[in-house]
């Protein structure tokens, strides 16, 4: 499976969230679907991800929150993108996120959202596709 | 749902009948002539002979949320609906050492849990709850001994003698580098701060639990049952190991060690698990140090039904899931057990769904008849075969992480990390294979999905973070800020000097209101913060 061959990918976990399984899994899974994945590890701020996403010419960002902080975090850290002049970087994002809160997730600029329900080889085939 | 529409709690149903339906009188336990019986060493079947009858497990459900009124609030429910023992979720600025306005709380301050960042805030979660007459269970590790010095300080301004506090504090950081990452400072110092909270409490508050060694969060990360008991006990055994670094006795503070683990889907395994991880302990305690007495070979044990087995598709499902993860903590031999709301998976239980998660606990006490008899599955062939081979594969593990070089080395290095984050990763194939069965999830499923009822929504107040913050603007102006200055000075010192303990000076900083956020940073300069290894 090569599907991600030459994407640059940065998983990252933004807040103060521990559970750190879910981007474990999905750093894993990309690497093994041929993309380069640089993982942040635990407690970084919008502001240091963006920075890493950007000095390190990633195609996409995903983000994995659990803690429902997502709305505050996702804002600040499309933010932090825009003023680092990070927005050609695609946005996405994983976690505990309820279905009510996908809408305006998206309008602040996520590319989309994977749950846990999602199968590993959809996440990837979604992610090939929006990766063009 | 309105609290007046629930029925009250006061009528207390008769304890476990000790006859069958059709009169005839139950042994509190059966084992025959030559055979290891339930209270006897290695206490296989149980650390008690009365099991169930002549002790119910203690109901404790998790809740926090949001501010400490609201907190106090729900607490007061829960008591008058028959809950016996509070169990505390902090907001994870609490767990990790900021304040409310750092920027690193930026979302978090009062979502996964209440704010406690300073004793005002403690004092009001607890106002007008005796706390000589409840059982407080905090989910709390990095900050451990500042929320525990906390209680103590809330106990110390009620008037409530400290000997009279009963409770736990998880206190058990070495599993929170592994699974659940609410680590603050580095390894050494921070087996230290433990082995501080576990003497203290020992003096000061005997009847309090300072550690409670849970296994369950790796397995809720992704590890089997084995690999769960195994992590859990080698943890148990490197806390051991440092108390006697500090002159400690074990015949003593072994009595006040305690597991914490979850419990899946498969009855038997389970039940087999804690059989099993009772006889391991009993002989490591017996036959490596030298422990005699019974008491302090004892492994005791609480349990969380329901985690990651727990599905967001068509919660109602999860009830079911709870219902039999309940019936095997309690063959089991479980001392307290929690049992996860239907909605667990996807938000912070309602009333109505955290009333559910009560009932199926007491349906399982009062109706099904389970505790008649201690270790009802002892003697079965399977699972006494089932037990035999969990012990084994266990004990396995146990040497395995012994020969990498202990469970520090192997949590400085990422290797416990990196196992977990694979164990994860082929728990997750394996269900997307459709080889682990999830009913309405990988098979069964709806084909309608629009049709999923995800049932009532809980609604967090969007201006908790700003009242929160508000109230600690509040403190920060009226506190005696010389008071302070002298209670986090003499922390310092008591930091920097490893022969003392520095609980007490933990306690004085309570007394004063500093914040969490101000005693963490304290600790911080003298023994600096943990680099998370990051390895995939």
């Amino acid at each position: 499976m090569s599907k991600l061959h030459g994407k640059r990918i940065v998983i990252a976990k933004p807040g103060l969230d521990g559970h750190d399984v879910g981007a474990k899994i999905i750093s894993l899974t990309l690497r093994d679907a041929g993309a380069d994945v640089i993982y942040t590890g635990l407690r970084k701020t919008p502001d240091y991800i963006a920075r890493v996403a950007i000095d390190e010419g990633a195609d996409a960002l995903g983000l994995s929150i659990l803690s429902g902080s997502h709305n505050a975090l996702v804002a600040a850290t499309m933010d932090a993108l825009r003023r680092l002049g990070g927005t050609d970087i695609k946005v996405f994002l994983g976690g505990t996120i309820p279905a009510e809160d996908h809408q305006g997730l998206k309008d602040l600029g996520i590319a989309a959202i994977y749950t846990a329900e999602m199968k590993l080889n959809d996440v990837v085939s979604s992610l090939a596709e929006k990766l063009g | 749902m309105s609290i007046e529409t629930l029925d009250s709690g006061l009528n207390q149903p008769p304890h476990p009948r000790s006859e069958t339906s059709f009169g005839v009188p139950i042994p509190a336990f059966i084992a025959p002539e030559g055979t290891e019986a339930p209270g006897q060493y290695p206490f296989t079947r149980g650390i008690f002979p009365t099991g169930y009858r002549s002790k119910l497990w203690t109901f404790r459900q998790y809740s926090g949320f949001g501010s400490a009124e609201e907190t106090n609030e729900r607490y007061k429910f829960l008591l008058d609906n028959g809950t016996t023992g509070l169990s505390v979720a902090l907001d994870l600025p609490t767990q990790c050492g900021y304040d409310p306005d750092d920027v690193m709380s930026l979302g978090e301050v009062g979502k996964v849990g209440v704010s406690m960042f300073s004793l005002t805030e403690a004092e009001t979660v607890f106002r007008d709850l005796d706390l000589s007459r409840i059982s407080t269970s905090f989910t709390i590790n990095g900050t451990a001994a500042i929320i525990y010095a906390m209680y103590v300080a809330v106990a110390d301004k009620q008037g409530v003698p400290r000997e009279k506090l009963t409770g736990t504090i998880q206190n058990d950081i070495l599993k929170e580098y592994v699974a659940r990452g609410t680590w603050i400072f580095p390894v050494r110092p921070s087996m230290r701060l433990i082995a501080d909270t576990i003497l203290f409490s020992n003096k000061e508050t005997p009847r309090f639990n300072p550690i409670s060694i849970a296994g369950a969060h790796v397995r809720d990360a992704g590890c089997s049952a084995v690999e769960e008991m195994a992590y859990t006990l080698a943890n148990g055994l490197a806390y051991v190991d440092e108390l006697l670094r500090h002159g400690a006795d074990a015949n003593s503070f072994a009595k006040r060690l305690s597991f914490f683990f979850y419990v899946h889907m498969d009855l038997f395994e389970e039940v087999a698990k804690f059989r099993a991880g009772r006889r391991i302990w009993a002989r490591l305690m017996k036959e490596r140090y030298g422990i005699t007495d019974e008491k302090a070979q004892m492994f005791r044990f609480g349990v969380v039904c329901g985690g990651s087995s727990l599905t967001g598709v068509q919660p109602y499902n999860n009830i079911a899931r709870v219902s039999i993860e309940t019936m095997a903590a309690v063959m089991g031999g479980a001392q307290s057990i929690f049992t996860c709301a239907y909605d667990e998976a996807f938000q912070i239980p309602t009333e109505f769904s955290a009333e559910i998660a009560l009932r199926t606990q007491q349906i399982i006490a009062h109706e099904s008849g389970v505790g008649k008899s201690v270790d009802p599955l002892g003697g079965s062939h399977y699972v006494e075969w089932l037990t035999d081979k969990t012990e084994e594969e266990i004990l396995k593990v146990m040497a395995s992480l012994d020969t990498y070089g202990g469970v520090e080395k192997a949590i400085e290095d990422g290797y416990l990390q990196m196992r977990i984050a694979e164990a994860a990763l082929a728990r997750k194939r394996k269900k997307d294979s459709g080889e682990t069965v999830v009913v309405g999830e990988n098979y069964f499923a709806h084909q309608d999905s629009s049709a999923v009822d995800y049932g009532e929504v809980f609604k967090s107040d969007p201006t908790t973070e700003a009242r929160i913050r508000e109230r600690l603007m509040t403190l920060r102006k009226t506190r005696d800020q010389a008071k302070v200055a002298s209670a986090l000075a003499a922390l310092e010192a008591a930091a920097r000097t490893p022969a003392v303990n520095v609980m007490s000076s933990l306690v004085e900083c309570c007394h004063a209101y500093a914040t969490v956020g101000e005693m963490v940073t304290t600790l911080k300069d003298c023994w600096g913060e943990f680099a998370e290894p990051v390895r995939l």
